[in-house]
C-alpha cells in the first residue's frame, strides 16, 4: 500500500492525466457531484456519489456503431469503431465498481460486445472507500464492502492523506507511474477506517434489508403476487430509475439519417417505457404493471438465475433519491418480503 | 479501427428474386454480393435483416439449410421494414447478420419421429425450413403430417410448393384448411386448432406448432385433449428484437431470452415460465 498526503493529490492527478484522461466527480454548477475530465484546478468533490453512474464511461448514453453509405440499390457498411484510447475514473465508489460485474457479464459474454469491450480494456477503475455511507445505501444488502471497494486500484480517504493499492496489473502499472508522488506505508489507518465504516453500516436504516425471499428460480413464487398493482400504481414509467441505475443495460439500436448516409447508432432505453416490447402484432407488457414487474424481477429474480445468484442491484440508491414518485428497489423489496424482523 | 468481431455489424444481402405469396406476404432470396448464402443456419433459426436509415427486425429463416444456393424470407407487410421491403426489387441490397436463437432437434428429439406440423397464417415460414429439412432427410423421420390453415386460399403461403412438391411426397399428408367458405375451394374450411381435433392424431408423433398466438394456444389444448404430452410439443416464439444476442434486454419471458434461449420452446418449459408472450 502507498499514500500521498491529501495536500499533493492534486499533483498526483496531473501525473496521472499526463498518461491518460482522467476523470473525477466534482460539484457542478447546482452543488451535485458529475464525473468530469481533470484539469489543472479540478477539486474532487466530497459527495457521496455522483448523479450519473460511471457506466456512462463503458457504455454511453448514445453511441455510433457503423455508418451505411447507399447508393441506387447498393449498400455499404463503414465499420467505424475506433480503438479507444486508455483512460483512469476516480473516485468509482465500491457499489458502482461492483456494477461492473454485473454489466461484464452481459457485455463480455460470448458474442463479446466490442465495444464496450475496447472501453474495459483501456479503463483503469479507480475505486474510492465510502467514510460516510448515506440513509439511502443499502449495498450492504448485496453483499458489497463500501469500505473495501474493489477496482483496478482501491483508493482510501483519511483526515490528511489517500491511501492506494493496485488490485490488477493495470492499477500495479497506474501506481508505478505514480510512484515518486506516493510512499510506501502500512495499512494500519486504512483498517482503523474500515472498522468505522463498518459500524456505521449496522445503524443505517436500510441495514435490516435482505435478499432472501429472492434470487433465481423464484419467478412462479413471486411473479403473480397482487402487491405489483399497488407497488407500480402510481409509476409514470419516467425511466428515471433505469436511467441513473448502474446496472441498467438495456438498449435500442435505431438509424439516423444525415442526409449523407445513415448512422446507426445505441442509446439507452427502458423496460418502462411501453414501446419497449411493443410490435407489429401487439405488446406483451400491456400496461405499467407489467413493465414495472419486469424491471425489478430482473433485477432480483432473472438475472441471479443466469449468473450464478448474483442480483442486478448495487444498493447505490440513486433510484431513491431520484423517483419523483418516491417508488423504488428496496419498497418492492421490503413489500414482497425482503426485510429481517 | 477495431479488428474485433462484432455481431451488431452486419453483411451486405442482395435480393436476388422476390415472390409474392399472398396478397400481404412476399418471400425474398437473399444471398451475399458474390452470390454464396451469408451464413450457414439449422431449421428454426432467425436473422437480422435492415434496410439502413429504416431499421433492423428479426425474421425466421424460411428455407432449409440443405439449401446451399441461398437463403428464403417469407415476409409478411405489417410495419416499418416490412413495408420498406416489400417495395423493394431484385437486385436491391439489405443487410443481414445471424444466425440467432436455438434451432428444432432436428438431430437429436426428432430423429426416428414421425412428425405433426401445424401452422396457421405466417406461422408456416419458420416451419418451411425443418419440414423441407425432414423431407431432405426423409429416411431419418417416419410419416409426417402437416396442417396448414389461413384466412382464406388466397392466404396460403408457399401454396405452389405445397401443391407440387410436399403433396406429391411419399410418406407426407397435408392437411388444408381455410377459415370460411369460397369459391374454387373444395378442401377443408374451418379454424385449426378445430381441424387437428377433427383429424385425431395418433399420440405416436412430435408435434411442432407456429401461427398467431390464439392459433397456438388453442392447438395446444387441442392436442393435450387428444393425449399428447406437452414434452412432444415444440413451439417457436417471438418477441421484439434489437441485438438477437440475449443483450438489449427485451425479448425475455422470465428468465428465458427468445432470442438466444428460444424462439424454438418444447411446451413443457413454456409451462415454466411466466405468461407473458
Amino acid at each position: 500500500m502507498r499514500k500521498c498526503s491529501l495536500d499533493s493529490l492534486n499533483s498526483v492527478f496531473a501525473k496521472i492525466a499526463e498518461a491518460m484522461a482522467l476523470y473525477l466527480p466534482v460539484d457542478g454548477s447546482d452543488g451535485r457531484a458529475v464525473f468530469s475530465k481533470w484539469e489543472d484546478g479540478s477539486v474532487l468533490s466530497n459527495a457521496l456519489n455522483t448523479v450519473r453512474s460511471p457506466k456512462d464511461f463503458f457504455f454511453p448514453q448514445s453511441e455510433d456503431l457503423m455508418r451505411f453509405k447507399t447508393e441506387g440499390k447498393n449498400i455499404e457498411i463503414i465499420d467505424i469503431r475506433p480503438e479507444s484510447e486508455d483512460f483512469a475514473v476516480f473516485g468509482v465508489r465500491a457499489c458502482d465498481v461492483k456494477s461492473f460485474d454485473i454489466l461484464d457479464r452481459v457485455f463480455l459474454t460470448e458474442p463479446c460486445d466490442s465495444y464496450y469491450a475496447s472501453r474495459r480494456e483501456h479503463g483503469v477503475i479507480i475505486s474510492l472507500a465510502c467514510t460516510r455511507p448515506s440513509e439511502t445505501c443499502f449495498c450492504q444488502a448485496f453483499g458489497i464492502d463500501p469500505s473495501t471497494p474493489a477496482g483496478d486500484i482501491s483508493c482510501f480517504k483519511t483526515d490528511n492523506e489517500m491511501y492506494w493499492q493496485a488490485n490488477t496489473e493495470k492499477g500495479e502499472a497506474l501506481l508505478k507511474a505514480i510512484e515518486s508522488l506516493t510512499e510506501e506505508c502500512t495499512d494500519e489507518a486504512v483498517n482503523e477506517q474500515k472498522e468505522k465504516i463498518r459500524a456505521i453500516m449496522k445503524k443505517l436504516p436500510l441495514a435490516s434489508l435482505t435478499t432472501n425471499s429472492f434470487g433465481g428460480g423464484k419467478t412462479t413464487e413471486l411473479f403473480d403476487r397482487p402487491e405489483w398493482a399497488e407497488l407500480s400504481e402510481a409509476c409514470l414509467g419516467c425511466g428515471t430509475c433505469t436511467f441513473v441505475c448502474p446496472t441498467c443495460q438495456c438498449y435500442d439500436i435505431k438509424d439516423f439519417n444525415t442526409g449523407n448516409g445513415v448512422i446507426r447508432y445505441r442509446c439507452w432505453d427502458s423496460c418502462m417505457y411501453s414501446e419497449f416490447t411493443r410490435m407489429a402484432h401487439g405488446n406483451n407488457r400491456i400496461s405499467q404493471k407489467e413493465r414495472f414487474r419486469q424491471r425489478f424481477m430482473h433485477k432480483l429474480v432473472y438475472y441471479p438465475e443466469n449468473n450464478d445468484g448474483l442480483f442486478s442491484c448495487v444498493g447505490c440508491g440513486r433510484c431513491l433519491s431520484r423517483c419523483p414518485i418516491s417508488m423504488n428497489i428496496v419498497k418492492v423489496m421490503k413489500k414482497l418480503g425482503g426485510e429481517s424482523k | 479501427m477495431n479488428n474485433r468481431e462484432e455481431t451488431l455489424i452486419p453483411k451486405i444481402g442482395v435480393i436476388t428474386d422476390v415472390r409474392i405469396d399472398t396478397p400481404d406476404i412476399k418471400t425474398f432470396r437473399v444471398v451475399t454480393p458474390d452470390g454464396k448464402k451469408a451464413f450457414d443456419h439449422r431449421p428454426g433459426q432467425c436473422a437480422m435483416l435492415s434496410v439502413p436509415g429504416v431499421g433492423e427486425a428479426m425474421f425466421s429463416i424460411t428455407s432449409s439449410p440443405t439449401n446451399e444456393e441461398y437463403m428464403e424470407f417469407s415476409i409478411k407487410k405489417c410495419g416499418c421494414v416490412t413495408d420498406w421491403l416489400h417495395q423493394a426489387e431484385v437486385g436491391q441490397q439489405i443487410t443481414i447478420r445471424g444466425p440467432y436463437g436455438k434451432p428444432f432437434p432436428v438431430d437429436d428429439e426428432f430423429a426416428g419421429k414421425n412428425m405433426l406440423f401445424i401452422a396457421g397464417g405466417v406461422g408456416l415460414a419458420p416451419l418451411r425450413s425443418v419440414i423441407n429439412y425432414c423431407r431432405h432427410y426423409r429416411d431419418r423421420y417416419g410419416k409426417i403430417d402437416i396442417v396448414y390453415g389461413s384466412r382464406s386460399k388466397d392466404d396460403l403461403l408457399d401454396y405452389k410448393e405445397i401443391i407440387d412438391e410436399w403433396m406429391t411426397d411419399a410418406g407426407v399428408d397435408v392437411h388444408l384448411t381455410i377459415d370460411r367458405e369460397q369459391e374454387g375451394w373444395d378442401g377443408h374450411v374451418g379454424f385449426v386448432p378445430n381441424y387437428v381435433k377433427e383429424l385425431g392424431f395418433d399420440t405416436d408423433k412430435t408435434a411442432v406448432l407456429c401461427g398467431p398466438p390464439i392459433m397456438i394456444k388453442f392447438t395446444l389444448d387441442g392436442l393435450v385433449s387428444l393425449g399428447f404430452d406437452k414434452t412432444q410439443i415444440y413451439t417457436t416464439l417471438e418477441l421484439r428484437m434489437k441485438c438477437g444476442v440475449g443483450k438489449c434486454g427485451r425479448c425475455n419471458v422470465g428468465a428465458k431470452y427468445v432470442c438466444k434461449d428460444g424462439p424454438v420452446f418444447r411446451c413443457d418449459e413454456l409451462d415454466e415460465l411466466p405468461d407473458e408472450y
